[in-house]
């Protein structure tokens, strides 16, 4: 097993590494980020001044070097546009971007996995056909799209609900939270609700698709003979062997609700990280584009690495398969 | 022409549901309505002498100073809506096609060839394969776009890189369990070469879940353009698709004039909606394990 863990390990840091390096090299293609930050009629002298303060007269390698340097002590850069470190400004954009992240995940699967449970159990009721409806439309329309129609109806028709920005927020050990107070909670409503359709159509599909086989199973029939209730079947049973690749899902979809976030928080306006990568992408602003893509990378391979060790845990068969 | 037995069961099979025959049907109408644009398309939007300002943000059903209705009415530069979603309908559809084709081509060969060498090049390729999946494709799609610029080329290959890992696990899955039949290691002992075992024996029985993923990546990919345009980085404003008709209609959405970002997008809802659904179908009836 301590084989196995230090061998994905090593692959992590090599993917890693491969991965800063492609990020690095790829924003470096954009042009050049001097003459976005410096006016015009800027003189020759203080191009080179700031080329050299910024070190992007030194070959690109050096460049890459220095950065993996200062990345080992935390420390990504400034950002050309704020002025200030990289790390911090994506820090303090995080908790707004992890708030509806969390909701929107966490209500798609308390509400989607029974759903998808009696869509499986009961394939042909009408209900069922309905559920599966739902799931079908919350996979195909594009998030901006609901997003859209979200702002149509609630902000602008009925204005019920306000469109843009985090609203009040409370301070939780110096952090910003907007789920705290009414009107954060208000503000927050609309994004969170565009983020968990996608969640939900998956979640529902998921368990929809694991109950429809663990029906047909002898585990079933042997439940059912023993004299237990549909209930206990579908509640101990059921739930149980389904709630594997469930709980993967969960895991791997918070890390990609960051990545969903970008378009929902540029409709609704919401000060998260997503809106903060899409303003450097169109601003140029070159740390803060690398820093977000090293970031996101780490999430997403520790991700990885946590579910593959997990399921080694779980299933010995993986590990010999590995590692021989 | 008689068809083959198999291909009629698989079509009365696909008939007996009525939704998926539904899907179909709004599905052609959609596509033939966007292949006639030229011809039956009430103004041709990317003539500007037809456009009059006169004209510019009239409700549906509003007729216009050329003599005939608005239906959805017209946008901000005095366009026809209904026709700006017809012409706009080609550009998404041509960009999913593209995309789906050209990712379905680079996947398939990866998969199988995978699958077909095995050892050390599967290990590699399925290897990146994997890590590329656990990327979110809007991310990928996303970045790639905002890197390489706005345009046709540009963004197929955003759209391509982003999605032909899919196709590749989908291959190589197929591929991996026909390889050990006795057809292909029998093939393998004729003086056939292997890339024409590849070609002829593998490729063709891989096909099945292929052509399934393909219809829902070009749904998908049709969706992804639309998202990137909507957000600025996708096409430029020369190619007005779907996603840029909806981009254009947002500021107005707040005032009220509702139809020029709605039915955009309802049109592109409409299209991905009955792709997912005729695919859904398909998958459901190439699936061995639900047949009762």
């Amino acid at each position: 097993m301590l084989g196995f863990v230090i061998q994905r390990l090593l692959q992590a840091v090599v993917v890693m590494l491969v991965m800063s390096m492609l990020v690095f090299a790829g924003v470096y293609a954009i042009g050049n980020p001097i003459d976005v930050f410096l006016p015009a009629n800027a003189t020759q002298e203080i191009r080179a001044q700031t080329i050299a303060a910024y070190g992007f007269d030194r070959p690109l390698w050096e460049q890459y070097w220095r950065f993996l340097v200062r990345l080992a002590h935390g420390d990504f850069g400034r950002s050309l546009i704020f002025g200030m470190p990289v790390l911090p400004l994506i820090l303090s954009k995080l908790p707004a971007t992890l708030e509806i992240a969390l909701a929107a995940v966490l209500v798609g699967t308390l509400l989607g996995v029974p759903l998808g449970i009696y869509a499986g159990y009961r394939p042909n009721s009408p209900l069922a056909r309905l559920i599966m409806a739902l799931s079908i439309f919350g996979f195909s329309v594009p998030t901006f799209w609901i997003g859209l129609v979200l702002i149509l109806t609630f902000g602008v028709y009925l204005g019920w609900l306000p469109a843009g920005s985090r609203g009040d927020t409370v301070l939780v050990f110096g952090v910003p939270f907007s789920f705290l107070t009414w009107n954060g909670l208000q503000h927050m409503l609309l994004p969170a609700l565009n983020l968990t359709f996608f969640k939900l159509a998956m979640m529902i599909r998921l368990s929809r698709a694991g109950t429809r086989e663990i029906m047909l199973t002898d585990t079933i029939k042997f439940a059912r003979a023993a004299g237990l209730s549909e209930r206990a079947v579908l509640g101990r049973h059921v739930l149980k062997l389904i709630s594997i690749p469930i709980v993967t899902v969960f895991g791997l979809e918070l890390g990609s609700t960051l990545a969903f976030a970008v378009v929902t928080e540029t409709i609704f306006s919401w000060p998260g990280v997503g809106k903060l990568i899409i303003d450097s992408i169109t601003s140029l602003d070159r740390p803060v584009m690398v820093a977000y893509l090293v970031l996101v990378a780490f999430l997403f391979i520790t991700i990885n690495l946590l579910v593959d060790l997990t399921y080694a845990t779980l299933d010995p068969r993986l590990r010999r398969g590995r590692t021989a | 022409m008689t068809l083959p037995p198999a291909l009629v069961a698989f079509w009365d099979d696909f008939r007996a549901n009525r939704v998926a025959l539904g899907a179909l049907i709004l599905g052609a109408v959609i596509i033939a309505g966007a292949v006639l644009a030229p011809v039956i398309a009430p103004q041709n939007t990317y003539d500007i002498a037809s456009l009059n300002l006169m004209d510019a943000r009239r409700p549906p059903g509003f007729v216009g100073s050329s003599g005939y209705v608005h239906y959805l009415g017209t946008d901000a530069q005095g366009r026809d809506v209904l026709s700006a979603i017809m012409f706009g309908l080609r550009i998404s559809i041509q960009m999913g096609l593209m995309a789906g084709a050209i990712a379905l081509t680079l996947g398939a060969t990866l998969g199988v060839a995978a699958a077909y060498f095995g050892g050390r090049t599967e290990m590699l390729i399925m290897r990146i394969i994997d890590l590329q999946l656990s990327f979110p494709a809007i991310l990928l799609a996303l970045v790639l776009s905002a890197l390489l610029g706005q345009g046709k080329t540009q963004l197929v290959t955003a759209l391509v890189t982003a999605q032909y890992a899919y196709f590749a696990r989908t291959a190589h899955g197929a591929a991996s369990a026909e390889r050990n039949k006795d057809y292909i290691e029998a093939a393998l002992s004729t003086p056939l070469g292997p890339g024409s075992v590849v070609f002829r024996h593998l490729l063709p029985n891989c096909l099945p879940p292929l052509i399934v993923v393909a219809t829902v990546q070009i749904a998908n990919a049709i969706s992804l353009e639309a998202t990137l345009s909507f957000l600025g980085v996708g096409l430029p404003v020369t190619e007005p698709s779907l996603g840029m008709l909806i981009a254009n209609g947002f500021q107005y959405m707040m005032s009220g004039r509702y139809w020029i970002s709605i039915y955009p997008g309802i049109a592109l809802i409409a299209l991905i909606i009955s792709i997912n659904l005729v695919g859904d179908q398909v998958r459901d009836q190439l699936n061995p394990r639900l047949k009762r």
